[in-house]
Parts: C-alpha cells; structure tokens; sequence
C-alpha cells in the first residue's frame, strides 16, 4: 500500500488516492470551524487558538471576504488557504470584470473546488491541505447558500456543516439541533456548536455573520455576550428538567 | 469634442464631464456617464477612444477592488494614480491605451486630491486639470476664477462658468454634462446640466 502513496497521480489498487486521503488528515487535524445558514442570516464560526500570547490576533484573521457578498473560513493548511483565497480573489474580479456581474456563491465555489482537484491530477504537485466553508448571499435571488469544498475538489451545498477538529461531534450536533433559524438565533447556533468542542469564550472563537449588508466580524466583548446568553439557556433548561422531579 | 476638467476645494474634489457618446457624426447618446466611481473615494473622468476608454477603466476598477480584499484597506489616491500611470506606461509601447483621465479622490489623511494623467502616462498631482478642446476654455476660465479652499458652492459656480464658456465657444460644444464630487462621505453623482433629453 505504501507503494501507492509517493505521488498524486497513481492509483493504488483499490480506488484510493492516498495523497488526497492524506490532505484529508491534514484538515481533520486542522481548527474547528462551523457554518450555519440562516433565513436571511450566514454565519461562519472558526477556533480560535488562545495559546499564542504574543501574537498580534488581527494580523491572523481566519474569516476572509473574497467579494462583498461571499465570505470565507477554512480548516487545514493556513499556507495553501492563502493561495487559494488569493486565487478565488482574483476570479472573483476577472468575472466581474468579462460578464459585468458579481459571481454567484455556487460560481466560486466551482472555481475553487476546481482549483483543488487540478492539483490532484497533475504531476509533481500535492493537493491543497484545506477545506472551505464558503458563505454568501445570491447577488441576484438574494438567497442565502453555505457551501463546503475538500482537498478532492468535491462539493455541496449545506443547511449547516463543520470542518476541521472535531468536525463529526459539531456535525452530529446540529444535526440533532438544526432548524430554521434567522439573525441572532442563527449566530447562537453556530456558536453553540463550535463550543461543543472548544474551549468557552470570546477569545477562542472568531464569529463571522453574513447578511445581506455585507460581513460582520463579532467583536470578542460581543460573542462574550452571546455565549453567557447562550450558558444561561443551557443552566435554565438544566434548572426545568430537574424541577419537576423535585416537586414530586 | 469630448471633455472632462476637475477642481479641488476645501475638502472636496470636483469632476466635470461632458456626457456625448460620438461616432463621426453621430451622436450615439447624451447621457453617457464617463465618470467613474473607482471606489468609495475615488472619481475617474475618463475621455478618449471609447473602447479603450471602458477596457482602461473597468480593469483599473477591478484591481484597485481586488487590493482592497487583499490587503483589508483601501489604496489611497496617490498609489491608484500611479498603478494607472504604470499600466498606462507599459502599454505606451507596445498598445497604448488612448484614455486620459482626472482622478479625483478623498483620503482620510491627506485631504481631496487630483491627478492629472494623460494617454502617454504623463502624471501630475494638480488643483484644477482639463481634457479635451474645452481645455482650453476650462484652463483658462479656471485660472482666473480658481483660488485655494473654495466652497462646494463657489466650485460649482465656476465649473457652471466653464461649462457656459465650452458651450459657448466650442463650434460642436457637447450638450449634457455630469458633475460628481468626492469627500469625506464618499464619491457621488453630484447633478447634471443638461440642455437636451436622452
């Protein structure tokens, strides 16, 4: 088996492009991130790692916007999402500038899931060690759409998904939670599911909410104020579920 | 016969356009709106062959766009003025773009400014600046009106002079005009003065 993995171009016998499966390693070894699609709300939520102390955080922001209407979180290789943010940067003015129109959610993410299954077909190259949340809005339907890419140039489109450390317990949760939600009860959900597995607190989560204006990046004072909203919740339905017992 | 001048004021920079889309004796429409808005603090008043014109100033659009999403803040007037200057200078020599153009913009440090660059990336940073047979009107009618920090008001009036001496004086004078201003709200359509509906 070990004969099947040196290069991207070679199949081993059966069916499986180890260097492919092995980006995909490399993003589950990656931070957490969420993404949650509202009514009229897109939310992206990422992990934020607080043991870095002498870092300048705003120079490391995890939430991108590649146009005004379409934002951007990854799990993986910070390096190569760089690049391919880059990249999906550029197309995203190229388009406006041949077809004089803003490109649709689904437009760019085909462009970027392109992108990274080109490098899983040509020689001397390696995948991109990254997935993609990619949020925004319909420039012409105004609908919202969430989509998700993966080393192997798949994608889909999402109600909710997660990626990256973790990604089966967020996934499991807001399967189990999941529901039409809009504004602020969109971003309490997102939250809620990336602090399924990661530290509590406003300086461990980056939050970005997509709506129709453009994205907001959340304050960490605000997304303090949305988590103790959302562990009050959680130690009143704690506090309703014991309480009848008691009253027997 | 096409024209474009611009001014600067107390905090403000002014672009005067005319709006005539030509073709030899044709007039294709009057309310062409060759200035451009570069971004939320920038005016381009772009005259020349209008091919060229839309290629030059749409891609300019789209890179001055794409800096700003690369690098989380916007290009200031200055660097925008010499990012055409340089395209306009490699392209001299091998296929020049025949496009001049009054870049005007606002930036929070520096105050309004205004670029004067011609089709052969010529660049000057000026206070009054005008293209076309009107120039010479404008020029001069500017020259002797214009003083440093006017008001929005005392600006309009004397590219209202202008515009009268242009349609006055010019023998095919153009018929509408758009002015646009950019300041410290941003770059916006200002009026029209029009003589005729399109």
């Amino acid at each position: 088996m070990a004969r099947y993995d040196r290069a991207i171009t070679v199949f081993s016998p059966d069916g499986h492009l180890f260097q492919v499966e092995y980006a995909l390693e490399a993003v589950r070894k990656g931070n957490a991130a969420v993404g949650v699609r509202g009514t009229d709300t897109i939310v992206l939520g990422v992990e934020k790692k607080s043991t870095v102390k002498l870092q300048d955080s705003r120079s490391v922001r995890k939430i991108v916007t590649l146009d005004d209407h379409i934002a951007l979180a990854c799990a993986g290789l910070k390096a190569d999402a760089r690049v391919l943010i880059n990249r999906a940067r550029i197309e995203c003015q190229s388009h406006r500038l041949t077809v004089e129109d803003p490109v649709t959610v689904e437009y760019i993410t085909r462009y970027i899931a392109g992108l990274q299954q080109k490098y899983t077909q040509s020689g001397g190259v390696r995948p991109f060690g990254l997935s993609t949340l990619i949020v925004g809005f319909d420039p012409y339907t105004g609908v919202p759409a969430l989509y998700q890419t993966d080393p192997s140039g798949t994608f889909s489109a999402w109600k909710a998904n997660a990626t990256g450390r973790n990604s089966n317990s967020m996934r499991e949760f807001l399967e189990k939670n999941y529901k039409e939600t809009s504004g602020q009860e969109t971003v309490k959900l997102a939250i809620r599911a990336l602090l399924e597995v990661v530290e509590s607190g406003g300086k461990n989560i980056e939050v970005g909410v997509m709506t129709k204006e453009g994205l907001k990046q959340l304050e960490e004072d605000e997304i303090d104020t949305i988590v103790a909203e959302i562990e009050a919740e959680k130690a009143a339905a704690e506090a309703a579920k014991k309480a009848p017992s008691k009253q027997t | 016969m096409e024209c474009v001048f611009g001014m600067v004021g107390k905090g403000f920079a002014l672009v005067v356009a005319d709006s005539s889309a030509v073709n030899s004796i044709l007039v294709h429409k009057s309310n062409e709106d060759k200035i451009m808005v570069l971004d939320s603090h920038k005016l381009m008043g772009a005259s020349g062959e209008a091919g060229d014109r839309a290629q030059f100033t749409e891609y300019v659009q789209k890179n001055v766009a794409l800096y700003q999403y690369r690098n989380g803040i916007p290009l200031t007037t200055k660097a925008a003025a010499n990012f055409m200057r340089g395209e306009l200078a490699t392209a001299l020599r091998k296929n020049p773009y025949m496009v001049n153009i009054v870049l005007a913009g606002y930036d929070k440090e520096t105050g309004p400014s205004l670029y004067f660059i011609d089709y052969i990336a010529t660049l000057h940073k000026v206070d009054k600046a005008a293209f076309g047979y009107g120039s010479y009107f404008a020029l001069s009618m500017m020259d002797r009106h214009y003083h440093p920090d006017m008001t929005v008001d005392e600006a309009i009036k004397l590219a209202d002079q202008c515009i009268e001496e242009i349609r006055s004086r010019l023998v095919v004078a153009p018929q509408n005009f758009i002015i646009k201003i950019v300041d410290k709200d941003g770059a916006r359509e200002h009026s029209w003065r029009r003589t005729t509906k399109d």
